[in-house]
């Protein structure tokens, strides 16, 4: 008898269990069409096809490396196309200490990126400055730039940094395509002296 | 014959006399001072005489004694004689009213960014020098991070509860 049993008759999963869909939005179905809100069907073709944009500056990027890599496969959730220039890309994904002189590059890249944008700020470090309470250390992204998600963690495991993408997921499908154009937006991005 | 720190200390002491003092030896390592005005001729006497060769300069770095009135700031050189594997450690001691102290980019271009760091880091003026700016820290800091009249936490913060840091 071997000390650990193992199950050697695993049931079998059904295909149909391990596909996600997205899920319809509320509307009124009937014989060949779908009548629904304009922003709810943008919103849902925009959470599942995020391209994110790393900016990972220390040990939170290796986190983010396992998270895209085939383990926790960041691809699930419709973002296997991480783009390397803010110009194609939606989520800008901070990983890592913010130097105060890294500051106005970050500010650059977010500036450059297109709206609509997002921003998630992962670990402690790019939250809130983290351990690194010290003259030359940015103390939190939101110091520079408006931030949508923080991921607390130090760093935070995969699964945190999925959960993360999750709550942008959730924004992004409930934004409404007129926000960006609204005044409070507007008034948040003069707040950091981006037009 | 191979060179030892009882050597270099006579040469030493055998051509600037009483101007060099406080030698010594600590963990095999040699370490005098001098006035900060003489601190180019002890360097270049170090690098041209042919028996001491120290023609190497490892490192220029800084030291705060806050309690120490006149001499608060101290410049230290780190200087080594590659042929005979000798180090030594020579430094000269300067106010915090007047940090002028001469540069010594003109016998040692590996002296041109360590003398950036320790302005960056001390506020030494280092006078003579072709490009005395910032080389780490962000241009806009008007101030020098690591004197102790400084506490390394960021002052200016409002975000972090201070009773979590210990500051409470």
């Amino acid at each position: 008898m071997r000390p650990v049993r193992f199950n050697i008759h695993p049931k079998e999963a059904e295909i149909a269990d391990a596909i996600g869909m997205g899920k319809a939005p509320d509307g009124v179905p009937g014989d060949g069409f779908f009548a629904t809100q304009l922003s709810s069907v943008v919103g849902l073709a925009r959470k599942n096809s995020l391209w994110p944009l790393p900016f990972a500056t220390s040990c939170c990027g290796i986190e983010f490396m396992a998270t895209m890599a085939s383990h926790y496969d960041l691809s699930r959730f419709g973002s296997e196309r991480v783009g390397f220039s803010p110009r194609q890309c939606d989520l800008l994904m901070v990983m890592g200490t913010i130097a105060k002189k890294m500051a106005p590059v970050l500010r650059q890249v977010y500036i450059q990126m297109a709206e609509p944008r997002w921003v998630i700020a992962v670990g402690a470090c790019a939250s809130s400055g983290g351990i690194f309470d010290t003259y030359s250390v940015l103390q939190g992204i939101d110091q520079v730039i408006p931030v949508d998600v923080y991921v607390p963690g130090c760093p935070p495991r995969p699964e945190a940094i999925i959960d993360g993408f999750m709550k942008i997921q959730d924004l992004v499908g409930q934004e409404s395509i007129r926000r960006r154009n609204s005044e409070q937006y507007k008034a948040l991005l003069n707040s950091y002296g981006i037009q | 014959m191979s060179l030892s720190n009882e050597m270099v200390q006579e040469q030493l002491i055998a051509k600037f006399g009483d101007q060099v003092s406080q030698f010594a030896t600590s963990y095999g390592m040699l370490s005098f001072e001098s006035p900060k005005e003489i601190n180019l001729k002890v360097l270049q006497f170090l690098y041209d005489e042919p028996s001491l060769a120290f023609t190497f300069l490892t490192d220029i770095c800084a030291v705060n004694y806050p309690n120490q009135t006149g001499a608060e700031l101290v410049v230290v050189y780190h200087l080594h004689n590659l042929k005979e594997n000798i180090r030594l450690r020579y430094s000269v001691s300067t106010s915090l009213e007047n940090t002028d102290v001469y540069t010594a980019t003109k016998l040692f271009e590996s002296a041109n960014w360590m003398e950036r760091e320790t302005y960056d880091f001390f506020g030494i003026n280092f006078v003579g020098h072709p490009n005395l700016k910032r080389i780490l820290n962000v241009d806009e800091m008007d101030y020098f991070p690591l004197r102790k009249e400084f506490p390394l936490e960021d002052q200016t913060r409002i975000d972090k509860d201070d009773e979590m840091f210990g500051r409470g």
